[in-house]
């Protein structure tokens, strides 16, 4: 435990994690309320990119349609919400079994194609999910809903933004330990091995397509689980919370973070809202109203990164040990 | 029946673009086996330069006419920049730096033309309806879209299919490494067919304006549903993208057109009217749903 403290990757984890777990008191003792919202949302978008990380960074699976956990978590949540189910503890199961039966199915028929077609066809899924709430008229169409909190009485009250943003850092940190524990099993160095050689792995015996089916639906019952988070958190959803925009920028932030490193999903959201927050400032700096155009710097960023920076913030932090 | 006929051509025509859109980019895929997300911004830059040159010139033919030469060399351009180092990467990295495009070409559009969408007016001569069957008026814009449309499909199909060109790029859908090492310049031969894409995309774009509006990120879902087409056709096939093409534009409109009445049957009028271009969406990638899981590499892709 110490011993990793010595290494740059320890001693700047530990320092993050110690920041977010304090970071309520921060805000108050500072008085940035504003700054509490956007640590949450990296909290909840940590999550995410965790539950993307388990496939795309441990299985080499690239899913382009992970964004639309967003919108069955949170859509199941929000619909329950508005027919007047406000107890979480109906809530938060519902919409982690859809999620799961969801990415069951999908995986199921997404994992039979390769290469760009699984790239394809998991953003296609995306998408159709993506119509299917913005068809639903009853529930806000295109506009979105808004929705109440989901309600645990007695045991935490999710309106207060304290508690809230506590409740998902315990969660995130479940996450990363689960993930810890999962890429290091049995089960996970099975994935890592058909990410390499599938064909060997295959020949070794191993049902290669019931392992990453099976992650596939752990990830996104994982992903369902930051869609209810996120929901709770904006108190609101919408389509434009699964656009493929969305499932853009959880890539760019695994990748930006380190492709199969455990703390890389938390490095990766982290630098993303940091820049997002941070560009327009440092623009107007050198020149009054660039700020407003931060995207024209960030896009060719992102180009930069994908060609010369793959192993991402991970790879800065010193060789890892396997 | 006459209603259907109209429909049917509004397919058409919307199918046609769509090809025009597909055709780029399923050739950008089977010859340099690049997937390239920001194929849907030079759509979209197609109609803002477009826009930009109709009121320099105070002319739509004159305008459109040097905005194709204009996308093809910024088609260049980009590709000498930045797609020309991806060539060689993995899928991932292509659509990483691609994505990278889309946001900073949005952004660029946002920074030259500002924030609110233009419009383009369909040119004088062509803004009344001619008769396409005794007594069917249908909107003479639309009509020339189609006309446009197969021409240029048809123009394709002969480039691909009779011309030294067309050669080198078959040949480089099957074997890229080998037409190589025969001696074929094959960065020159790429970057001609990247601009060739781009020209199609802004072609289309331009030709979409005046009947969609011209706003950021125009390019970015109508991408997604060109990706859907190549995808159903098969990678590299122009054929498979040419079939797939039509058929999305048939469900699209179709679903338009007649779902609306279908369902309002058995729920309310503007439930309806809302719910139907959803479902018409969701049904095309159904579609591709069920080709993938009958033929993973698409209906006429190569099989490995």
């Amino acid at each position: 435990m110490m011993a990793a403290l010595r290494t740059p990757r320890g001693l700047a984890t530990a320092l993050i994690l110690l920041v977010l777990a304090v970071l309520p008191l921060l805000t108050q003792a500072f008085d940035q309320r504003y700054l509490l919202s956007i640590g949450t949302r990296i909290v909840i978008w940590s999550i995410a990119a965790v539950s993307l990380n388990m496939i795309l960074g441990y299985g080499g699976l690239v899913s382009f349609g992970h964004a639309m956990f967003f919108g069955i978590g949170g859509y199941a949540v929000g619909i329950l919400s508005a027919e007047g189910v406000s107890s979480g503890w109906i809530q938060w199961p519902v919409a982690l079994l859809a999620a799961t039966a969801w990415a069951a199915l999908i995986g199921a028929l997404s994992l039979r194609t390769r290469g760009l077609y699984f790239i394809m066809i998991t953003l296609a899924f995306a998408q159709l999910v993506y119509y299917v709430g913005s068809g639903l008229e009853a529930y806000g169409g295109d506009d979105g809903l808004n929705i109440s909190r989901s309600r645990f009485p007695g045991l935490i009250d999710l309106r207060d933004k304290a508690s809230f943003y506590w409740l998902c850092f315990a969660l995130l940190c479940a996450s990363l330990w689960f993930c810890g524990r999962y890429a290091n099993s049995h089960f996970g160095l099975v994935l890592r091995g058909a990410k390499s050689n599938e064909l060997r792995m295959t020949a070794l015996g191993f049902p290669v397509f019931r392992y990453r089916l099976a992650a596939f639906t752990i990830a996104g019952a994982l992903g369902g689980l930051s869609g209810i988070l996120l929901a709770n958190e904006g108190a609101y959803v919408s389509p434009a919370m699964m656009s493929w925009m969305k499932s853009g920028d959880l890539i760019v932030i695994v990748v930006l973070g380190g492709m199969g490193a455990l703390f890389g999903p938390l490095y990766g959201t982290i630098a993303f809202f940091v820049l997002e927050e941070a560009l327009p400032p440092l623009l107007n700096l050198a020149h009054k109203g660039w700020g407003e155009y931060w995207m024209i710097v960030f896009g060719p960023l992102l180009v930069l990164i994908a060609l010369y920076a793959r192993g991402g913030i991970d790879s800065l932090l010193g060789r890892r040990h396997e | 029946m006459e209603y259907l006929l109209l429909q049917v051509l509004n397919g058409v025509q919307l199918g046609l673009l769509m090809f025009l859109l597909a055709a780029g980019l399923t050739l950008t895929l089977g010859i340099m086996d690049l997937v390239n997300l920001a194929h849907g911004s030079l759509y979209m830059m197609g109609a803002y330069i477009a826009w930009t040159l109709i009121g320099v010139t105070d002319s739509f033919v004159l305008g459109t006419l040097l905005a194709l030469p204009a996308i093809f060399l910024l088609g260049v351009a980009v590709e000498i920049v930045v797609i020309r180092k991806l060539y060689a990467r993995d899928h991932l990295t292509q659509v990483l730096a691609t994505f990278g495009l889309i946001l900073f070409f949005n952004e660029l559009v946002r920074a030259l033309w500002g924030p609110a969408g233009k419009s383009i007016a369909v040119p004088g001569f062509l803004n009344r309806t001619i008769e396409i069957l005794p007594g069917v008026p249908y909107p003479a814009y639309r009509f020339a879209i189609i006309v446009v449309g197969a021409l240029v499909a048809i123009l394709l199909a002969w480039l691909v299919a009779r011309t030294r060109l067309g050669m080198l790029i078959r040949a480089g859908a099957s074997n890229r490494r080998m037409i190589g090492a025969l001696g074929v310049n094959i960065e020159l031969l790429f970057s001609l067919v990247f601009g060739l894409g781009a020209v199609f995309a802004g072609l289309a774009g331009l030709m979409a304006a005046p009947i969609a509006s011209v706003r950021i990120g125009m390019g970015d879902d109508i991408l997604i549903l060109a990706l859907v087409i190549i995808v159903i056709g098969g990678i590299g096939s122009i054929k498979g993208a040419f079939i797939a093409a039509m058929v999305v534009g048939q469900i699209d409109i179709v679903g338009r057109a007649f779902l609306p009445d279908i369902l309002k049957t058995f729920m309310s009028s503007s439930a309806a009217s809302s719910a139907a271009p959803a479902i018409s969406q969701v049904l095309v990638y159904v579609l591709m749903a069920v080709v993938l899981v009958w033929r993973p590499t698409g209906l006429f892709g190569q099989r490995t």
